[in-house]
């Protein structure tokens, strides 16, 4: 409970019906939920700590990763949380137009990255280094796979809160939506600094 | 399922042919007629009485804690009896197939049934109990109108019982897995399990590991944010807080189950080396991970129970609960300790002697908490005033069995102990004896004691005591002998045996298992006497048992917002304070109140799910891809909906009241 | 008071009258190391005792002296703590840990499966110079394969050992996982494909004693059953003699043959046995042109003179699609032979080959 003791050691209830603020376990609800989340990931990155090295005798990554590439991949992604943010300051500042027109910026950061890595995919897989290769590249391919499929929830969601937003505004329900698709999208950001640094850097120093 | 010399895939109905119906198999077939015949006279009941708008406005779409803590409760109990009759089955292959024998299952369905009954008991029985408890009691004790996310809940348990559909379908659409209860690889992988039994293990357990996960999430969101004023942690009841571990225990260990079985799904349809023997896969990174899960896994199913027996103990005995404190520390010790001991289900894996003591070792200081809350409720016994009713009868049947199994699984953790009698029957006859003895003799204890609260009247005594002492002694019967057979050398999952030595003692366990069903029989009855009597056995009080904690301050069932007024809690056990104290309940003053609305997109939701799990199953894609972006736009169009909570006008709470203001008064003359 | 106490005495008697007419072996074992870990088994039964005999009389006691009925008993609804009970409940069940876990680590260390064993019994040391019996253990489908690499013979379903020579066991399974598991001998220890774990043994009495697989495999799991024959030296020379004079030669192709799946399958004997078929069963490349496992790792871990010897290996591997390939939608097994075996659960004779 949020407010003070409204009350005395003979009450045994309260009078008026206490205010719950609409929604105020949703924050820590999803947050709950992020951490839940991450243990999924951490599952995987210790999948990849196991098997990272398991190449079976096909292609290492040093031969596969194509860092200049990821490099601008990363960078998509990190500019799309920037993006976020500004979102994040005009809902603040109550701008319902300029809400929307970062979020759908901060959207095609997303496709982009998402474009990169589905082109890196497919040239993987035409090099002969598919999933079905070896144990690293199955991990390697569900790891960074598991990232963009939540990318791609990530921006569905995204623009269902444009529309949402464009037909009902910056009320407290939406102003609560979009800080959990902040949280949800700066984790993926997160994510994403592991990957790059626990797979791809540390995979071309290898 | 030959794949080799299998057809071509139909586009249609993927790898489903007319043969994956047993219909050349008796035993399934007449399963399949009695159950057919159940559903079809059920459904016609249901139409004929027109309960279906009934059922769909006040029950499945409802977003009411308490309700959905029943349908848990109801799912619970039938997958009991699925499960159980699975248990029969074997008790009685293993009481024949002696001397050549091959008994009456064969291995194909024998594999199954003790695949089934493991998965089953596990995650549709003692979950959707532990779950139910959970639900219905915990707002009630911490003077809450619902849980955080009433939406949530609802979903999460159509997800559940979503996965319970999908574990039933296997028994007459193609086949459940023949891999024992935690799918281990290789012998789950493509090439040893082509069929689609494993693909049904996955699938039941992923869509109904979303409704635990979440329900997780929304039940910690709940205590920690839903607390009456004046409940600070340290004076929640002892139920709430092993809830509250609980969920974190569900939330910390759930997401590597949800992994691990999707990192065996990638393995088993797109060829990836995960857990393969070649390519660099590892088999034995699965064992580690799944046992991450398991092992939290069995703390998350007792520790309610631990709560469950907490209440009831202190209830029972008159007395406030001996060492709270210590109760509450020693939750929080096990929770934690939960994750250091998984380690422990595989020591024969040859991980070395100092991994597998530290192991063992870790695993034997978890039994000192467990060992001081066992304490902690003999000193609430001692000095108190002990009233036998059936949740006191039951809680002191587990102090007993549980202090036994406690002490055979203290001896398993003992890795060389472990190395003669790990995989035996006796480990078998040790995790029945905690996971009976526990938890489902705290669900019965929890059955007993809040039936009241849920229904308004008691449960009949007479059946209640009959299903006591068949249970109890049907356990000892059932599980004892597999003690001694596990110190014969026999090891589990064996389908038939050579030394006729053993047969005696599989007698004896299949008697005991003959016992156990008359117990859930006697049970059974006594839930429809006691509907037929409940005017005799009507409690009007709200507090039949002379009860402590906030659940026992409104009326029997409570009302749908549970508290006309939300209450102030100054001491631990609430309500008992509250009495002691000369509360006295108010009759005027109501207020509108705010409750959230019904929503059917729970159903819908869980039921798409279940869509993209047959058709994975199956490899009908087509289904796949409709269930899965039908289940997309209803989530976004369920996103749209604003309106989602309306007041319970004043007036409507004043004639609710006054009711009970009316039956209490007829109460007391 | 007297009838009560007969009947209970008769009670308890009669459970202990069917336990004395059965044979534990965990409980009477005839191995030095099977002996120890019953001693632990026992040791700490007893130990845990102390707590749990007192712990079960007081529910009984407390339960029924303060019973509702019983109103001389105290009562004392506000009691609810104690500091001098709570050390007591806390430090009771962990002095006990503390002894349990002080013999544990020893006794895991010393009865580690992967250590030597340094005595045939007790007070009996190994002597020096005393080389322990090889046995390479391979887990088939759903059989035993042992293989003397020192008298170069090998059986299936049958395992002897001289009493009290230490034995010395590796073990691996060529596809899924079981457990090797003679209870009279030593406790249990996986067998897993592409792994090898070891086990160190020793028997002391000559017998005929049951061996199995402790760990669910499949179909044919409960057939997959042995005789473990303990022998005197002159015993034991006769049989590695039978086993020399059979006829028959497992080679790579006849373990191919073996390696299909099969159920109780009676005892087999081959006179000689291929050297290095252990390592290729652990190394996955029993089959012409595969590569072994061990070699794999070598290359991935860079060592150039790996990729040189790497037959076939030069080639990127073919990427295939199982979702979009051939007959689309159906997930293709890596080796099709294994799954039109391993679900053709007919029983097959091998012995026909």
């Amino acid at each position: 409970m949020s407010q003070p003791a409204a009350y005395t050691i003979d009450d045994f209830h309260l009078a008026e019906e206490p205010h719950h603020p609409e929604g105020s376990s949703t924050m820590l609800g999803f947050w709950i939920y992020l951490m839940s989340d991450c243990l999924i990931f951490a599952m995987l990155f210790a999948t990849y700590g196991v098997l990272g090295t398991s190449y079976a005798g096909g292609p290492t990554p040093r031969e596969l990763f194509d860092l200049p590439l990821v490099a601008v991949n990363t960078a998509m992604l990190l500019f799309s949380s920037i993006t976020y943010g500004f979102a994040m300051l005009a809902m603040v500042d109550g701008k319902k137009g300029a809400t929307q027109a970062w979020l759908l910026v901060t959207a095609v950061f997303g496709l982009a990255f998402l474009g990169i890595e589905l082109y890196e995919f497919n040239h993987l897989i035409h090099e002969g280094a598919g999933p079905w290769t070896s144990a690293f590249l199955s991990s390697f391919f569900t790891l960074v796979g598991t990232h963009g499929l939540h990318v791609t929830f990530g921006i569905v969601w995204l623009v269902t809160l444009v529309v949402q937003v464009q037909k009902r505004g910056l009320i407290p329900a939406n102003r609560r939506r979009l800080m959990c698709l902040s949280l949800f999208w700066h984790f993926l950001d997160v994510i994403w600094i592991g990957v790059f640094t626990f797979v791809y850097l540390m995979g071309m120093l290898r | 399922m030959q794949t080799v010399t299998s057809p071509a895939l139909s586009p249609i109905f993927g790898r489903f042919t007319i043969e994956s119906l047993p219909l050349h198999e008796p035993i399934v077939v007449g399963t399949f007629a009695m159950v057919a015949f159940g559903g079809v006279v059920l459904l016609a009941v249901i139409t004929k009485f027109k309960l279906w708008g009934y059922l769909w406005t006040e029950w499945f779409t409802s977003v009411d804690h308490k309700k959905i803590g029943i349908m848990y409760m109801i799912l619970g109990i039938v997958m009991l009896l699925r499960g159980f009759s699975d248990a029969i089955m074997m008790r009685l292959q293993q009481a024949m197939a002696f001397g050549g024998s091959e008994g009456y299952l064969n291995a194909h369905h024998y594999d199954q049934v003790f695949t089934a009954h493991g998965v089953i008991m596990i995650f549709f029985v003692a979950m959707p109990i532990v779950t139910g408890l959970m639900n219905y009691i915990v707002p009630l004790q911490i003077g809450a109108r619902d849980v955080s996310f009433p939406f949530l809940n609802n979903f999460s348990f159509w997800m559940t019982a979503g996965g319970a559909v999908i574990i039933m379908m296997s028994l007459f659409v193609g086949e459940f897995a023949q891999t024992g209860w935690l799918a281990m690889p290789p012998l789950s992988g493509i090439a040893a399990s082509p069929g689609v039994g494993v693909d049904y293990y996955i699938w039941a357990l992923q869509v109904a590991g979303v409704g635990t996960l979440l329900s997780g999430v929304n039940l910690i969101a709940t205590i920690v944010k839903m607390r009456a004023p004046g409940m600070t942690m340290m004076k929640m009841p002892v139920f709430c807080w092993t809830a509250l571990c609980t969920n974190v225990l569900i939330v910390a260990a759930f997401p590597v189950l949800t992994a691990v079985l999707a990192l065996l799904s990638l393995d088993r349809y797109v060829d990836t080396a995960f857990f393969t023997n070649t390519l660099g896969g590892n088999p034995m990174m699965y064992v580690n991970l799944i046992w991450i899960w398991g092992h939290p896994e069995v703390y998350i199913l007792i520790l309610p129970m631990f709560g469950v027996f907490s209440e009831v103990v202190s209830t029972f005995s008159g007395k406030r609960l001996f060492g709270y404190t210590s109760m509450i520390y020693a939750t929080l010790v096990i929770t934690i300790l939960a994750y250091l001991v998984w380690l422990h289900h595989f020591f024969t894996m040859g991980s070395g002697a100092s991994v597998n003591s530290f192991f063992g070792i870790t695993t034997m200081i978890i039994s000192i908490p467990t060992g001081a809350k066992i304490f902690n409720w003999l000193f609430t016994m001692y000095r108190g005033r002990v009233r036998f009713e059936l949740p006191m009868m039951w809680a002191i049947a587990f102090m007993i069995t549980f202090t036994l199994g406690g002490m055979t699984g203290v001896l398993l953790a003992v890795p060389p102990a472990d190395f003669v009698l790990h995989n035996s029957l006796f480990l078998v006859a040790h995790f029945h004896n905690v996971i009976i003895g526990g938890v489902l003799f705290g669900a019965f204890a929890a059955i007993n004691y809040w039936w009241p609260k849920a229904f308004g009247f008691k449960l009949d005594t007479v059946w209640g005591k009959r299903s006591f002492w068949l249970w109890v002694s049907g356990f000892y019967f059932a599980f004892m002998p597999l003690y001694v057979l596990g110190l014969m050398g026999v090891t589990r999952r064996l389908r038939t045996f050579d030394d006729p030595s053993f047969q005696i003692w599989f007698i004896i366990a299949g008697f005991g298992a003959l016992l156990i069903a008359l117990g859930i029989a006697a049970m059974l009855i006594q839930f429809a006497v006691s509907i037929r009597d409940r005017e005799k056995l009507r409690d009007v009080t709200g507090d039949p048992w002379n009860g402590r904690t906030l659940e026992w301050a409104t009326s029997s069932p409570p009302p749908d917002y549970n508290f006309a007024f939300t209450p102030v809690v100054h001491d631990n056990d609430a309500w008992a304070d509250m009495k002691l104290r000369g509360y006295e309940r108010p009759v005027t003053g109501y207020r509108d109140i705010h409750m959230p609305s019904n929503t059917g997109a729970g159903v819908i939701l869980a039921g798409l799910s279940v869509g993209i799990g047959v058709g994975m199953i199956w490899y009908v894609w087509w289904l796949v891809a409709v269930s899965f972006f039908a289940l997309v736009a209803v989530a976004i169009g369920h996103s749209f909906n604003y309106a989602r909570d309306f007041h319970i006008p004043a007036a409507t709470v004043t004639v609710t009241e006054e009711k009970r203001t009316a039956a209490l008064a007829g109460a007391a003359l | 008071m007297a009838r009560p106490l007969t009947l209970l005495r008769s009670a308890a008697v009669l459970p202990l009258a069917l336990l004395a007419g059965c044979d534990m072996v965990v409980m009477n074992p005839m191995g030095d190391v099977a002996l120890q870990q019953r001693n632990l088994v026992i040791f700490a039964t007893a130990l845990m005792l102390l707590i749990v005999i007192p712990v079960i009389a007081l529910v009984g006691i407390f339960a029924w002296k303060y019973r509702a009925s019983n109103q001389d008993a105290a009562y004392d609804p506000d009691w609810d703590h104690s500091t001098a009970l709570e050390l007591v409940i806390w430090s009771a069940p962990l002095l006990i840990v503390i002894c349990l876990g002080a013999v544990t680590w020893t006794g895991t260390h010393l009865l580690d499966p992967y250590r030597p064993i340094e005595r045939i019994a007790k007070h009996r040391p190994v002597a020096s110079g005393v080389k322990p019996l090889e046995v390479q253990v391979v887990a088939l489908d759903w059989k035993w394969l042992f293989i003397y690499p020192e008298y170069g013979f090998a059986t299936v379903n049958e395992l002897a050992a001289p009493v009290d020579r230490p034995i010395r066991f590796r073990l691996t399974s060529s596809s899924v996982m079981n457990a090797f598991y003679v209870p009279t001998l030593a406790g249990m220890i996986y067998t897993m494909p592409s792994m090898e774990t070891k086990l160190h043994a020793v028997i002391n009495k000559q017998g005929d004693y049951a061996g199995f697989s402790a760990n669910y495999s499949g179909a044919g799991f409960s057939g997959m059953r042995f005789r473990f024959y303990g022998m005197d030296d002159r015993g034991f020379a006769d049989w590695v003699a039978r086993n020399k004079a059979g006829q028959g030669a497992l080679n790579r192709a006849t373990y191919l043959q073996l390696e299909k799946p099969s159920e109780k399958v009676p005892v087999m004997r081959f006179a000689s046995a291929d050297p290095g078929l252990f390592d290729a069963v652990v190394n996955q490349c029993v089959r012409p042109g595969t590569t072994c496992m061990n070699q794999m790792m070598r290359r991935d871990a860079g060592d150039p003179a790996a990729m040189k010897t790497m037959p076939g290996m030069a080639a990127k591997p073919q990427p295939h699609s199982p979702l979009t390939g051939g007959d689309a939608g159906e997930a293709p097994p890596k080796n099709p032979r294994d799954i039109q075996q391993r679900s053709n659960a007919s029983p097959s004779n091998p012995t026909t080959m």
